[in-house]
């Protein structure tokens, strides 16, 4: 054929020719440059503002952390050691204090030999979220899920070892009961497996958890909560209402999408009033004003109570979430389920909460965020947070006087480490539960 | 049929109220109110005993006592020989400034940002990730204090401003020291004075001005839809633009000039600057963390929003021959503030709540003077939390109000 066009046609090339560079504008950096950087005027003077920007930043912060100290027991020392090395005008990061002092900011006032328990409590909560967290887990693992929770309060407060176990005794017997009268009538042994548990927690576990001890004293060292501080108790709280508040909020949230109107008036109420006042007024209440809620003479521990205010503020929120959760699935999944004749708690444990809490995971974690973050409000209330109470009290020591940007870089690092973290994890759920069919 | 006849219909028996349906419901509402209401009774009849033995009572007339404390920052008269009312009322007014003022801050970072993440442009997109991601995962109150730092420990003390006139002030206005940032005021020669209206003095001045911008805004909107009418009519729209800046800039410039509106630039004298307004470094710290706190979360629900519209309509806008600007007012901006407004609304009421972290930076706002100070010097915990609460709940109830009844403006009218 090329031999007819050579013939007929005298300008049409019978071979190819070798494929030629792109313009020098066009390839490599120089065209990556002008499409991301440079593409128009607007670009360009962005370009630059943000140039400017990291210049000014950079100027400030390189030397800074390159000046750094690691080593010194004063701020004065550390001082001293920047201006000999890097000259008398030189402005370097003393980190010296994050060494001197992280076991203060890890965990408060808790008697150093014994940090081995939060460590360990801190491990354990991992292993004991591995089935929720991890797909393919061993469901075995579930009973460490189960028993964590008292496991957990043990390896903290210590004490004796017959408070928890008396505890979760409560939660055994209920089982036991359910199992036993589920043959004679369901309701009843609902009714009968909320009453007994309560009524051995009000009545025999005091007398029980005393005999026990005497007989066989088990324990070991007790702390008090005073000596609680820095990501011990941020986490604490933290891990604590984030495990009560998803329930609760659960509850909240069927509640109020709930034909019955005194159970929605209720939620609606309760939601908007918790929605509606800052977390701090609440931590208040639970300082000052739960003293007169409860009966005279009464006084538990103010852990505790930040504990369940806490549960409480974040509940409010989850609620919402997962309502939004709720009113985002389709409503043929609802008629779906009664056409299957699936009763109330049936459809929405088997059709529609799995379907909801799949959409409304982003929203679960960042308000799981939230309250991780707002865990150093308790510092209002005479708790000490990791961010404000340690630093303060690093700070009113002789040596540290005067410190300021290192610690709140320290704490910022790992707060950041915590929330980023989760964040990603979300996002990596949220493409794993994935399905086309939502 | 037989069956049908014998349905027993009128019987009623007591285990219908757990197995039948129809009376389930109220069964349950029934044991749960009971619940509730025997909670509540339990835990007023505590509080009533514990008051008792402690001597005290539930009264509110502490509020109409001397205060007798200070307030260096506020927005109506205030002496410390006014009444616990009075310090509520002027702390309330600081929240509501730093609400205010913090949401529109917050508001322009966030859109902005938002915007600049998605551009084109892979430097400003990074750092404006970098700016939300680091906002956005650190707690507020880190924030706070940095910047309240960054102010008290970072800059000069207002002497050092002394000996060379204006220099080194920030374009000439502004001084930030370690104790106040300087800002000019804006005085007039020719004032109309105020008028005292009992609980707040009102002023003339600033009245008048207000009531010429309303006014000029008004008529601004009658020029604009009866330009409409105009086009609707004849199909040509009359220029509009000289007009409305006429309309808008001139009465209030006329004015202006005729009150001698001018800038009070702050001057040092002694150890400090007088002339313009100092504000307290508690304030600046505090407004601008909670903007910036919260333009990270706006940024990103202002990226969502937009990335929500789908791209076909505003090529659909292009191809009814829409221009840019018209397509970004018409099609793309209705249909992304349909997805941006609800949850910004609930970044306000977050700012809002968050304000009273102003407990960290001293600065006297609700939270500071009622539940502070008046508790302290009181001891009336109760009724203070329990006020302090309510008031929260109303300014939030009030805000998501608001902005409410603006979502069900803005929201796309279905079918």
């Amino acid at each position: 054929m090329s031999d007819t066009h050579a013939q007929t046609v005298r300008f049409v090339r019978d071979s190819m020719l070798p494929q030629a560079a792109p313009p020098a504008g066009q390839a490599g950096a120089v065209r990556w440059l002008r499409e991301n950087l440079f593409s128009g005027w607007l670009n360009t003077i962005l370009t630059v503002l943000g140039l400017i920007a990291v210049f000014f930043l950079l100027r400030g912060l390189v030397p800074w952390f390159a000046h750094s100290v690691w080593n010194a027991n004063t701020l004065t020392e550390c001082r001293e050691i920047i201006a000999q090395i890097w000259g008398p005008d030189a402005r370097g990061a003393c980190f010296a204090v994050v060494r001197d002092r992280w076991q203060q900011w890890l965990f408060g006032f808790y008697p150093a030999h014994l940090y081995w328990r939060p460590v360990l409590a801190l491990v354990l909560l991992f292993v004991a979220l591995a089935p929720v967290l991890v797909p393919g887990m061993s469901r075995r693992l579930m009973a460490v899920s189960a028993i964590y929770p008292f496991l957990g309060f043990w390896l903290l407060w210590g004490g004796s070892m017959w408070l928890p176990v008396v505890a979760l005794l409560g939660f055994v017997i209920g089982w036991v009961v359910w199992r036993a009268l589920r043959g004679v009538s369901p309701l009843l042994a609902i009714i009968a497996a909320v009453i007994v548990p309560v009524l051995w927690w009000l009545l025999a576990a005091a007398p029980v958890d005393r005999a026990l001890s005497s007989a066989i004293p088990l324990g070991i060292d007790a702390v008090r909560s005073d000596r609680f501080g820095g990501f011990v108790l941020s986490l604490t709280i933290g891990v604590a209402a984030i495990s009560l508040s998803l329930p609760l909020g659960i509850a909240l949230a069927l509640g109020r999408r709930s034909d019955m109107f005194l159970i929605k008036t209720m939620s609606v109420c309760f939601i908007e009033f918790i929605r509606g006042v800052p977390l701090i007024t609440l931590l208040f209440t639970a300082s000052l004003l739960l003293n007169y809620f409860l009966p005279p003479g009464t006084s538990f521990d103010i852990i505790l109570r930040v504990i369940i205010m806490v549960t409480l503020f974040a509940a409010a929120y989850i609620a919402e979430v997962i309502r939004g959760g709720l009113a985002a699935l389709p409503r043929g999944q609802y008629e779906a389920a009664d056409a299957l004749g699936l009763n109330y708690f049936q459809a929405q444990r088997l059709i529609v909460l799995p379907q909801a809490l799949k959409i409304s995971i982003p929203g679960i974690v960042s308000t799981f965020i939230g309250l991780f973050k707002d865990t150093t409000l308790v510092i209002f209330v005479g708790l000490l947070d990791p961010l404000k109470g340690i630093t303060d009290a690093v700070r009113a020591s002789m040596e540290w006087k005067g410190i300021y940007w290192e610690p709140y870089i320290f704490v910022g690092t790992i707060f950041f480490i915590f929330c980023f973290g989760m964040s990603r994890y979300s996002m990596y759920l949220e493409r794993r539960l994935k399905r086309d069919n939502r | 049929m037989a069956n049908a006849v014998n349905r027993p219909k009128d019987t009623f028996r007591l285990g219908m109220l757990l197995y039948d349906t129809r009376y389930r419901s109220l069964t349950i509402q029934i044991v749960v109110f009971a619940l509730v209401v025997a909670g509540a009774a339990w835990l007023i009849d505590n509080t009533v005993q514990n008051l008792a033995a402690l001597g005290k009572d539930f009264d509110f007339g502490f509020l109409s006592m001397r205060a007798g404390y200070d307030i260096a920052q506020r927005l109506i008269p205030y002496s410390q020989n006014d009444t616990h009312l009075r310090a509520l009322l002027v702390g309330l007014m600081n929240t509501l400034l730093i609400a205010v003022m913090g949401c529109i801050l917050a508001t322009v970072v966030g859109v902005i940002v938002g915007i600049l993440r998605l551009s084109s442009n892979w430097l400003v997109a990074r750092l404006m990730t970098i700016y939300v991601e680091m906002f956005r995962n650190v707690p507020i109150l880190l924030w706070i204090l940095l910047f309240f730092t960054a102010f008290t420990e970072a800059s000069p003390a207002p002497a050092v401003f002394r000996g060379d006139e204006g220099q080194g002030l920030l374009l000439g206005l502004v001084a930030i020291t370690n104790r106040y940032t300087a800002i000019p005021d804006i005085g007039v020669t020719r004032g109309l004075g105020s008028v005292d209206l009992g609980l707040f003095s009102l002023n003339l001045t600033f009245a008048a001005i207000v009531g010429v911008i309303v006014i000029s805004l008004w008529l601004r909107g009658r020029m604009i839809r009866h330009a409409a009418a105009v086009q609707e009519a004849t199909g040509r729209r009359p220029t509009t633009w000289w007009k409305s800046l006429l309309i808008v800039i001139l009465p209030v410039t006329l004015l202006g000039w005729w009150m001698g509106v001018h800038l009070l630039v702050p001057t040092i004298s002694g150890f400090n600057f007088t002339g313009g307004v100092n504000v307290p470094n508690a304030f600046m710290a505090l407004w601008l963390a909670l903007s910036f706190y919260t333009g990270a979360f706006i940024a990103e629900i202002v990226r969502a929003g937009i990335l929500a519209v789908s791209r076909g309509q505003t090529e659909a806008a292009f191809a009814l021959g829409l221009r840019p600007r018209r397509t970004m007012s018409l099609v793309v901006l209705p249909q992304a503030l349909r997805v941006i407004v609800p949850p910004l609304i609930s970044q306000f009421l977050n700012l809002t709540k968050n304000s009273s972290l102003a407990i960290a930076v001293g600065y006297l706002d609700l939270r500071g003077t009622l539940g502070g100070i008046t508790l302290n010097q009181t001891g009336r915990e109760l009724e203070c939390v329990l006020l302090m609460m309510l008031i929260y709940l109303m300014v939030s109830l009030v805000i998501s109000g608001a902005m409410n009844v603006y979502n069900s403006r803005v929201k796309l009218k279905e079918r």
